[in-house]
């Protein structure tokens, strides 16, 4: 909402030295908050001059110009600017005739847009000046021409100060209303606000309006289909103003408030409702009363029915929809727009006006419905005063008749459905149990009378009526924040509150900072990426068609799925970094994925707030919603290993994502195996299954390997580029609640080599398990250290040479007793594999 | 009168002079070794005196026999001496030949780095984790129920329609992403016995366009305390313990009426920032109130019995303020850059 502070201050007390930021550093006390202030940006001099003679000068650029003389001062009295009375200027427009009083921006003005006006030579003159349009003014959209003071009603002297004649230094400050207090959206609701917060006595702007009772229009409300129980319209006055002369302007000073206030002046009509709109909060309408068919009657639309709106749409309305129509259809969708049948118009001389209260909720619907929000359904479904409506019509009335020369009647309607307050009860100790303040009986009376509560002191307590403006005090609680908020919230004293003993993190999150951290602590990088991908990016890792949670309404319109893998946001993120240059990547991200859930919503049948679903009730709730297990992917670019001082580059790859799988699974205890695989969008060759023990079964956990190099270059990637993917939910379930500590062996070891040559097919992990199963316990620890093709080992075979360690638990192991063990192991390999020791 | 005793102290001590030029007379290890072989070996002087102990009278062995002794002491002495001065300059000299230029190292391993954004939901949880209090977490794709109705968000209402709210197909489903991290409070409630002291960091989504200071995915951090007699000072207080905590002894809290439709009262926040960048200021950090009773209700708490406060702010808000960050856009790019900034602290 926007205030002009001269607006304000007619109803409420303002020091004279108030600013919009001294306005709005006291709103904010009350719970409105600031969001800035407002004004013409234009500083003088700017004055009124009269068009003294001016001759027309056609340009070889087809343009003709007039070269004027213009009065700034009277005669021999020198101008604002402290320069001549007359001057030379030189004007593009051509809508003004000699004798015109117009507005004249003399050198050293400076209007919006920082433009600085100085005498400046153009078209073969000395131009000494501007004359100015309302746009240049920031006044409104006209730059047709130029400002002619007598079409906007003004005669001015010479010379007058042209900004404090159109108001051009008012300012504004605006603030931001919260949807529970439709009333702030009026000079009245802030006026009432600015008084809470400094204590400056408020004048309710009603009273300058005095409603007189009308009669003798026919007006008929029957609603029909109540939206939740609620009747559609509350109130509705209807006043007659004859005669108006819609050719009159709009007086300056309200062109200016309108315009600070955000709203463009239309036509003096228009702009009169709209002004007492934004003074009252009440929303209003004026009817061409001639254009107008019968009987008014506030309904529900018919199926089929449709409307033309001022906007020019033809549109379809809902049944759902309130509408106001005469005996030929719909004129207006209620609280949302009018229609262009009855609309005023140049040629409107009697106006019928509607001052009316609906109910949000159909208000809220119907403008979201056909897309219309408006000033009057932002006030509308916030709630408007019920009370206010025939003071709103009166001020209209009586605007017309002093602006537009009308002449009120006393024909007309007064509806108003009759709506008994509830009482809320407030127990005495309340408000101090919520806000930890003491308030004493005074103060709690006093404040809510202040807020316009009517307020009966009883027993243990309050009963007290809210004002009519207030529709959002509904219950105690809403009463005791405006106790805490006019009693200031600073007095709010501090107590730390001692929670019970408490756990710490629980198993999973420990593992998810524990994966985040092992990576993060083995030299890779933590990326962030948005879950929004594209069917094609949910596609890349999927064998079949995919199942997929679907946005209705995503912000990039490809972009329109949850994504089921974290890798397609991280190719993303490696491409954006190698378009920076930034070529040897590690990057990972920690995650959720997205897993469509089998049933559908069920929300129809589910309590609205206040009251607990039954169980059963929130096990189909949580069934609707889908499975969302947490992920870790990375990927690895460029060089694991960077050129260095005597250190060749080593290049990313397959490796680096089959450790970081061993690193993050070790950090949680749990040790991983590798098996030849080969899953879509993956390198065929060079790809592996995570596997982990989960009870006594090997669960697939996640990939690890490198991106099919069809899916790198399609994605403008090194053809190279490891990659892997971790269901951490999986993983999680594998590792161990306590680790088990073994006994650590201190006899000395006895250490041998061993080559196997086997069918270059062996997988080397498996021929490795058969080593160690065949070894027995002596054997400590077996690696592979070399896998050797060439000369001495036959076509089509590989040697594959193990460091082997054994040790035992009681007696230093002799080489005898190593040899044994290592003779075993290559018994079972040979026996699994075919395996015979390399000569 | 008896023979003449042949190791005489002049005789050994002639032969102990020879020796001892001999091998300060050595240049390296190798004259070091011939010198010894030439001043104790077979055929030295010492060896020759020695070999003729046997002529020595008997009452003189003795004398002689110390006599050589003492010599040979001191020329191992010697020797000795003289080999550790060459070993060292050859020590020298190999370490000198081993050096490198430590400026020059090379990395053998890189330096990984974390998100901040990820650091600073930890670091905020660990400061509630010290108070006692519990992490809790929730789906991002959240039922309407949870997000909205318990919320004590009418359907009609304008607060509504004021979080944009992406939605998912179909729109019956009900479901939506999440417009804040308050779901979780629902879920805590119902889930767990009162008194409940949670913190519910996480991911939550809004429609507004990537800006300098708009994301349509960012991150929140809320609280949520149910108990007895909990009031606003409680509130206050926790906020300021926590505000302290973030960013220093001298910082302060501001409470200003504001609305939620899940709190009543309800509060903006605003912290008095020392370090800010450009002097210390308030800064708007985030949300609170008393826990809305027909929130409570909702989650089968009365009311009437307990009360309860919540509080909510942005991560990406409070990583701009308190770590400088300038451009929304640097925190969801995911240019490796940023997060290096941070290593693996905040």
């Amino acid at each position: 909402m926007r205030v002009p502070l001269s607006w304000l201050a007619e109803y409420v007390d303002l020091p004279g030295d108030a600013t919009p930021d001294s306005v709005m550093a006291e709103l904010v006390k009350v719970g409105l908050e600031e969001e800035g202030s407002h004004g013409f940006d234009v500083t003088g001099p700017v004055v009124v001059g009269e068009v003294l003679e001016f001759v027309e000068e056609p340009q070889t650029n087809g343009k003709t110009i007039r070269w004027c003389q213009i009065r700034v001062a009277s005669a021999g009295q020198k101008a604002a600017d402290g320069g001549e009375d007359v001057r030379g200027i030189v004007c593009g427009a051509s809508n003004f005739e000699v004798g015109d009083k117009v507005v004249v921006c003399l050198p050293g003005a400076v209007l919006p847009g920082d433009f600085k006006i100085a005498a400046r030579s153009t078209y073969g003159h000395i131009s000494d000046g501007m004359m100015a349009s309302a746009r240049e003014l920031n006044l409104s959209d006209d730059h047709a021409g130029i400002i002619r003071l007598h079409e906007l009603g003004l005669d001015p002297k010479i010379g007058t100060d042209a900004l404090e004649l159109l108001q051009l230094t008012e300012q504004a400050a605006e603030v931001n209303v919260t949807p529970d207090r439709g009333y702030c959206f009026s000079i009245r609701g802030i006026a009432r606000e600015y008084s809470h917060a400094t204590g400056g006595e408020f004048r309710d702007p009603i009273g300058n309006a005095h409603p007189e009772s009308t009669s003798g229009f026919n007006l008929k409300i029957e609603d029909q289909g109540q939206i939740r129980g609620r009747q559609g319209c509350h109130r509705f006055v209807l006043r007659s103003v004859k005669g108006v002369d819609t050719k009159r302007p709009t007086p300056p000073w309200m062109v200016a408030r309108l315009k600070l206030a955000g709203m463009r002046s239309v036509s003096l009509i228009v702009d009169i409702t709209n002004y007492v709109m934004l003074e009252m909060g009440q929303p209003l309408h004026a009817y061409d009363a001639d254009k107008l068919q019968g009987a008014i009657t506030v309904r529900r639309a018919h199926a089929g029915e449709t409307i033309k709106t001022l906007d020019g749409q033809e549109r379809k309305l809902h049944v759902e929809d309130l509408v106001i129509a005469d005996e030929a259809g719909a004129i207006g969708i209620a609280g949302v727009m009018g229609g262009e049948r009855t609309e005023v118009s140049d040629s409107t001389v009697n106006v019928m006006i509607e001052a009316a209260n609906f109910d949000p909720i159909s208000i809220a619907r119907s403008a979201r419905r056909h897309k219309l929000p408006s000033e009057a359904s932002k006030r509308y479904e916030r709630g408007v005063d019920n009370n206010v409506a025939e003071f709103a019509a009166a001020r209209v009335v009586q605007l017309l008749e002093v602006q537009a020369l009308g002449t009120a009647e006393s024909f007309g309607a007064d509806f108003r459905e009759h709506i008994e307050p509830t009482p809320i009860w407030l127990p005495v100790n309340f408000a101090a149990q919520l806000v930890g303040v003491e308030y004493t009986s005074e103060e709690t009376v006093s404040i809510l009378n202040q807020i316009g509560c009517v307020v009966a002191t009883v027993d243990g307590g309050y009963e007290v009526i809210a004002p009519s403006w207030r529709p959002d005090l509904t219950h105690k609680t809403d009463l005791v924040e405006e106790i805490a908020r006019i009693g200031s919230y600073e007095r709010i004293p501090s107590r730390l509150p001692v929670a019970p003993p408490g756990r710490g993190l629980n198993s999973k999150q420990k593992n998810r900072r524990a994966v985040i951290n092992a990576l993060a602590g083995s030299g890779h990088v933590e990326v962030l990426t948005y879950p929004f991908v594209s069917a094609a990016q949910n596609q890349l890792f999927a064998v079949d068609e995919i199942q997929t949670v679907r946005l209705a309404n995503p912000l990039q319109g490809d972009a329109n799925e949850m994504r089921v893998s974290l890798l397609p946001g991280l190719i993303d993120a490696a491409k954006r970094n190698l378009s920076r240059g930034l070529t040897d990547l590690s990057i990972f991200e920690e995650g959720s994925v997205f897993l469509p859930a089998a049933k559908l919503g069920a929300n129809a049948d589910l309590p609205v707030g206040n009251e607990r679903p039954s169980e059963s009730q929130l096990k189909q709730l949580n069934d609707t919603v889908p499975a969302q297990p947490h992920y870790v992917s990375g990927i690895f670019t460029g060089h694991r290993i960077a050129q260095q001082v005597g250190v060749k580059s080593v290049e990313s790859g397959y490796a680096d994502a089959l450790h970081a799988v061993r690193v993050l699974a070790k950090a949680v205890g749990v040790q991983v195996e590798f098996r030849q695989a080969s899953p879509a969008g993956f390198h065929p060759g060079r790809t592996a299954e995570a596997l982990a023990n989960l009870g006594c079964q090997k669960v697939v956990i996640g990939v690890a390997g490198e991106l099919d190099p069809a899916l790198t270059s399609e994605h403008d990637l090194p053809r190279r580029v490891g990659a892997f993917e971790i269901n951490l939910e999986q993983l999680f379930a594998a590792s161990p609640k306590v680790i088990q500590a073994g006994v650590l062996l201190t006899m000395p070891a006895a250490t041998q080599d061993l080559s196997l040559v086997v069918s270059a097919e062996v997988p080397a992990g498996e021929l490795l398990s058969a080593i160690r199963e065949g070894a027995g316990d002596l054997l400590e620890r077996v690696v592979l250290v070399d896998d050797y093709r060439g000369s001495n080992v036959a076509e089509g075979h590989k040697s594959l040479t193990f460091a082997l360690r054994f040790r035992a638990a009681d007696r230093t192991l002799t080489q005898v007793e190593a040899s044994e063990a290592r003779d075993k192991a290559v018994e079972l390999a040979h026996q699994r594999f075919g395996a015979t020791i390399r000569a | 009168m008896s023979a003449e005793n042949p190791i005489s102290q002049p005789a050994v001590d002639a032969a102990v002079s020879e020796a001892l030029a001999a091998i300060s007379a050595a240049s390296d290890l190798a004259g070091l070794k011939a010198a010894r072989q030439s001043t104790v070996g077979e055929q030295s002087a010492i060896a020759q005196l020695n070999a003729q102990m046997k002529s020595v009278p008997n009452e003189f062995k003795a004398e002689a026999g110390a006599l050589i002794g003492k010599a040979r002491a001191t020329l191992n002495e010697a020797f000795a001496a003289k080999e550790a001065e060459f070993w060292a300059v050859e020590q020298a000299a190999k370490l000198a030949a081993e050096s490198v230029d430590v400026t020059a190292a090379p990395e053998p391993a890189r330096i990984g780095a974390r998100h901040p954004l990820s650091l600073l939901q930890d670091t905020i949880a660990d400061v509630f984790v010290g108070m006692g209090w519990e992490i809790e977490e929730g789906p991002e794709v959240e039922s309407e129920w949870f997000n909205f109705d318990a919320l004590n968000f009418d359907a009609d209402h304008p607060a509504r329609a004021m979080q944009d709210t992406f939605f998912v197909e179909p729109v019956e489903s009900h479901l939506v992403l999440r417009t804040h991290t308050s779901p979780v409070q629902v879920r805590s409630m119902l889930s767990r016995e009162v008194p409940i002291y949670v913190l519910c960091p996480g991911r939550v989504f809004r429609t507004d366009e990537l800006d300098a200071t708009h994301t349509p995915v960012f991150h929140q951090v809320e609280g949520l305390a149910v108990d007895k007699g909990l009031t606003m000072a409680d509130l206050r207080g926790t906020l300021e313990h926590f505000a302290r905590i973030m960013f220093g002894p001298d910082a302060q809290i501001r409470l200003r009426p504001s609305f939620f439709p899940f709190t009543e009262p309800s509060a903006e926040l605003d912290v008095w920032h020392p370090g800010a960048k450009g002097g210390a200021r308030w800064v708007e950090w985030g949300g609170c109130g008393m826990v809305n009773p027909n929130v409570l209700k909702a989650a089968g708490i009365d009311p009437e019995v307990y009360s309860g406060f919540a509080f909510g702010m942005g991560i990406e808000r409070t990583l701009m303020f308190r770590n400088d960050v300038k451009d929304m856009h640097d925190m969801v790019e995911s240019d490796v850059r940023f997060s290096e900034q941070f290593g693996v602290s905040i």
